[in-house]
Parts: C-alpha cells; structure tokens; sequence
C-alpha cells in the first residue's frame, strides 16, 4: 500500500502546500485504493477520471501558490449529495441512474475549496437504517473484523461508505448526514471521528430529504482536526435553505487545541442505560477521568426524557419521510414502473421502487400523520421534542458540554438484527436526542472493545457551539491515543 | 392501539404504495409492534407543552418576492422516464 493513504487529511494538506508530492498522485493512490477495496462496498459509483481532472487542476492552482483550504484533497461523498452529472441514488432503486441537473450546496462548496472527489458512497436506503444493510446496492462492510474471524461486520449506518472508506482510509475524510445518529454511530463503529453540527449550520439544499426537521450534513475523517478542516468549508449560511443560519463560521481547527481547562463536562445519569455491555460504561468512566486529568470539572446532570427520545423520533422521522419521499412517483425522475392508470402506475412504482424498511416508514408516517391520528401521534412527539429540547437546556445551564457512549455496542454482524425493528432502532439511542434538539454532537474514536473493536465517546454541544466539542474530543482523542487500524483483508 | 390489515390498506392507498395482499398481515403486526412501543409518550403529560413548530428559534429568510431562477425547462425533465416537448408524460387522466 502506498504510504500516501495512511496520512491524516492535515497531513495531506501540508505535504501538498509542500510540494512534497502532488494531488495526481494523491487522487491516483486513492483510486488504487477504492479498487482495490471493493469487497468493502462503500463505493456506488467511483469518479477516478473525475478525480484525475480535479486533481490536474488543483496541482496547477498549487503551482501558482494559489488554493483552497482543501486544495488537491480526495474526498468520498455520501450518496444522499446531489452531484451535478454524476447518478445520485441515495442507496435506492427508485433513484437509480438519476443524474442531478445541480450540485448539493454543501459538495459544492467542498470542490470550491479544491477538494476531489473520489466518488459516491453507500448508505442506507434514502439514510434510513443503522447498519448500511437496506441500501440497494447491499450491504457496505466494516474493515474491521473481531480479531481472526472472518464474519462480515456492520460498518453502521446510515452514513456506512463513508465510514467504512475513511477507516479503510480509501480517502481523507467523507461526508455524511445525520438525523437520528446517522454520522455518530457509523464513526464510532469503525474507528473514526465524525461530527453532526447544529441544525442549520450546513445547508440541507440538495442532500436527497429524509426528515427535514432532523437532517443535517457533516464530516467524517480518521482525526477531530480532519473533521475540523473539513466543517469549516462546509457550513455557512445559504440563502437556498431557508433553515441555514446567518452566522459566521468560527476557525474550529484552532479550536482543537483550546483543551477543556475550567470546562464543565455534563454526564448524564439517564445515559446509564439497563442491558448496554459493561465495556461501554468502563469506557465511559474512562472518558470521564480522561477530560477530569486535563482539568476539566466533571458534573451530574439529569435529561429526564431521554428514554422518551426513541420514540418520538419514530414518529417524526416516519411522518416527515412520508411526506418528503411523495416526490417519487414515477413521473419527475428515477424507476417508472408503466401502468396504463395513473394511480395504478404511482403504487406500483414506489412498491418496486423503495425497499422494505422504507416501505415500512412511509407506512407509519402515513397512518400517523392520517385524520383522526395526527394529534395523538404527530403533534404528541413535537411537545415531547420540546421537553427533550428543555432538558438540554437545563443541563447547560449546569455545564458546557456533555459526555456520553456514542453506541450502544460494538459493531455487530450483517444479518444479526435486521429482523426486529426496534432492535435495530436502538443503536441510536445515544446519539437520536441531539438531532430532536437540534444540538450538535460529535463522536471520537476511544477504545477497543474486547473483540478486538473500535469503540467512540460522544460529546454533545450547545447550539452553535461545535468549537467546544472540537476542543474536548481533540483532549479526549490525544487521551485515548487510539491507534488501532483493521487489517487489510480486503486488499 | 393495534394496526389491522384495513388501516394498512388505508395507509397504503394514501401513500400510493401497491401491497400485496399477503404482506397486509405481517406489516399490520410490525405497524402495532411499533406503534405499541412508541405509546410509551403517553406516560407524558402534555397538556401544557407547546409543540416544536422550530427546530432553532429563528425567523424564516425572507428575500424580495422576485424571479431569480428558470427557465430551464430541459433541465427540468432531463431525468424524467417519459418526456416530450418539454412536458412530463403521465398516462392519460381526462378522458
């Protein structure tokens, strides 16, 4: 393997401001790679002509001193971006040889600060899942392995590719989206670090829709500082998403060596939760002492209606996909399935078009939103919204920040939880109160669970103030001193 | 509350989604599973609590009320599966 790749995104960055090598060979060695690594499945589609181009034209821009902040760097992108040109299927088969007549407004920005793009990258279908198993185009798989047994691993989901092809390192960093635990999980599972930012710092505009009151987009990459140079570019107000904030993106890479001295770190007693593994409250109490040693002061706080998140966000998410995923009748874009009646055509359509736990969603967002329904259901899960929205708000007034497992468990085998919902559900159940409340929150890699498996801490932010968790997961991150790598069996 | 294959029908008609009719049962059990746990909120006293209508507290963006964007009507039926002249074909409605 190339030594290129082993990189952080940094350190890439410096060595081409260096000249040290060139984004050519940076974007050749990172084609190699993905090639190579396709038994992982974390690619749809791969650009390498795409990147080569992008690449050409970053070198000469390098030459003539000029440059973006992530001049000549590849990157992946999760398949939920519109890409102008380039099929965006969002892990679907009703979306499938759908090319976008538009770019996202966040990718946009990335190739605006020069960075390349490697490719599209699995997910779960239209990002509903927690294990990249209802995409499509199958399964993404983890590159870990529990020590010497070959059982194929979940890389999480929904942002699963990406989380898969950064800790495989087929590229610098990726981007995701999150609207229950959908970067925070994935990150965690393989070893990674990834951030959700607050609602509205990221433009929504031209990410595929999937519940529009919880989506948001962030970066994925192998350090909290790779994932710091990367938000940077990708947030800012955009006058396209009428959710996008107005506020001025703060330096987060300088805020990565602020530390956590005279900082208040919240943990929440409800996050104790009956049945999660040991390992993941010892890593826990670990992170804990961790953040204590660098002179932060540790405080209890209560979230009262954290086992009420689950739930509520299964009326949510449901309700607004339901809504948002009317757009795919066979007429605008994507699988037509002809039907001489027009209604006859619609049904058939989306019934060959969308997989089963997205059939299964519309479902409960359809009955839920229905007349008779929507009070006791819909309108029910945004007052519970609020009082999880008013815990959060309690708790800050005690602390800056808040500590917790990012997971529930290490990942798990393909096939070993798709046949009961709610189990699956249940990965999220550290990570869903953020996206009600709008928080952000970001996961960094921690430890190693005693299979042999990455494990990640979570740290949860006040509105807008994602500086704070670049600060505390940069001391968690150097505490932990993760250097754990999956073997390459793949290659 | 417990889904039965009518409401399943209903939903799926509203949804405009075709289920066969041997899926009906199995997805009215996964639908009252559910629905059964997410009742759980009812523990929850609400009556005083206004709903989230805004994710943050924040007024909408307003812009002057005029044409930015268009006529690109190509663009706009480029991925459609039956176009012509511009026009999205949809099976004939109005006989």
């Amino acid at each position: 393997m190339s030594d290129l790749m082993k990189m952080t995104l940094a350190e890439a960055r410096e060595g081409l401001r260096a000249r040290r090598f060139s984004s050519a060979e940076l974007a050749a060695a990172s084609a190699a790679e993905i090639a190579k690594a396709r038994p992982l499945n974390a690619f749809i589609v791969e650009t390498p002509e795409i990147a080569a181009a992008m690449a050409a034209a970053s070198d000469a821009r390098l030459a003539r001193g000029e440059g973006g902040a992530l001049e000549g760097i590849p990157l992946g992108i999760k398949d939920l971006f519109c890409t102008k040109g380039i099929q965006t299927t969002a892990g679907s088969h009703i979306l499938e040889g759908f090319k976008p007549v538009y770019e996202s407004t966040v990718t946009q920005k990335l190739w605006d600060a020069g960075a390349v793009m490697m490719g599209k990258l699995n997910l779960d279908e239209f990002a509903m899942g927690s294990s990249n198993e209802t995409s499509y185009f199958g399964p993404a798989v983890n590159p870990w392995r529990r020590g010497n047994d070959d059982a194929k691993l979940v890389p999480g989901g929904s942002s699963g590719g990406s989380a898969a092809a950064v800790a495989a390192e087929l590229c610098f960093g990726a981007t995701g989206t999150d609207t229950g635990g959908s970067i925070r999980q994935p990150a965690a599972v393989t070893g990674i670090a990834g951030i959700k930012p607050t609602y509205g710092r990221c433009s929504r505009w031209g990410i595929v829709a999937f519940a529009s009151s919880l989506d948001q987009a962030g970066p994925m990459a192998r350090t909290v500082k790779d994932c710091a140079i990367l938000l940077r570019e990708m947030a800012g107000f955009d006058p396209k998403d009428s959710t996008s904030v107005d506020l001025a993106v703060p330096d987060f890479e300088a805020a990565c060596n602020a530390g956590v001295k005279g900082l208040r770190i919240g943990v929440p007693k409800e996050y104790r939760i009956d049945g999660v593994p040991a390992e993941i409250d010892a890593l826990w109490e670990q992170g804990i002492a961790w953040l204590k040693e660098a002179g932060a002061e540790i405080v209890e706080v209560s979230l009262p209606h954290t086992k009420y998140a689950l739930p509520a966000y299964y009326i949510v998410a449901p309700a607004e996909a339901s809504s948002n995923l009317a757009r795919y009748d066979g007429v605008k874009y994507g699988l037509r399935v002809e039907n001489d009646d027009l209604t006859r055509m619609y049904e058939q359509t989306r019934a060959a078009g969308f997989g089963r736990e997205v059939q299964r969603r519309i479902l409960i967002g359809t009955y839920v939103l229905s007349a008779g329904y929507y009070d006791a259901y819909y309108l029910k899960a945004q007052k519970v919204r609020t009082l999880i929205a008013g815990d959060f708000k309690a708790a800050f007034e005690k602390c800056d920040a808040l500590l917790t497992p990012a997971s529930p468990s290490p990942a798990f085998g393909i096939g070993e939880k798709t046949n009961d919902p709610i189990s699956m559900y249940l990965n999220d159940v550290y990570t869903v109160t953020v996206n009600l409340a709008g928080l952000p929150g970001i996961a960094v890699p921690a430890g190693i669970s005693k299979d042999g498996l990455p494990l990640g801490l979570q740290l949860i932010g006040r509105a807008f103030d994602e500086e704070t968790l670049f600060s505390a997961g940069s001391v968690l991150e150097r505490a932990a001193g993760f250097t754990g790598k999956p073997g390459r069996w793949w290659a | 509350m417990s889904v039965d294959e009518k409401a399943v029908r209903r939903a799926a008609r509203l949804a405009r989604l075709a289920v066969p009719e041997d899926r009906l049962a199995p997805l009215a059990a996964e639908l009252s599973g559910i629905l059964a746990w997410v009742e759980q909120l009812n523990e929850l006293d609400t009556q005083n609590v206004e709903p989230m209508t805004s994710v943050r507290p924040m007024r909408l963006y307003r812009r002057a009320d005029v044409v930015t964007d268009g006529f690109y009507a190509e663009d706009i039926v480029k991925n459609a599966p039956r176009s012509e002249d511009n026009f999205f074909v949809v099976p004939k409605v109005v006989e």
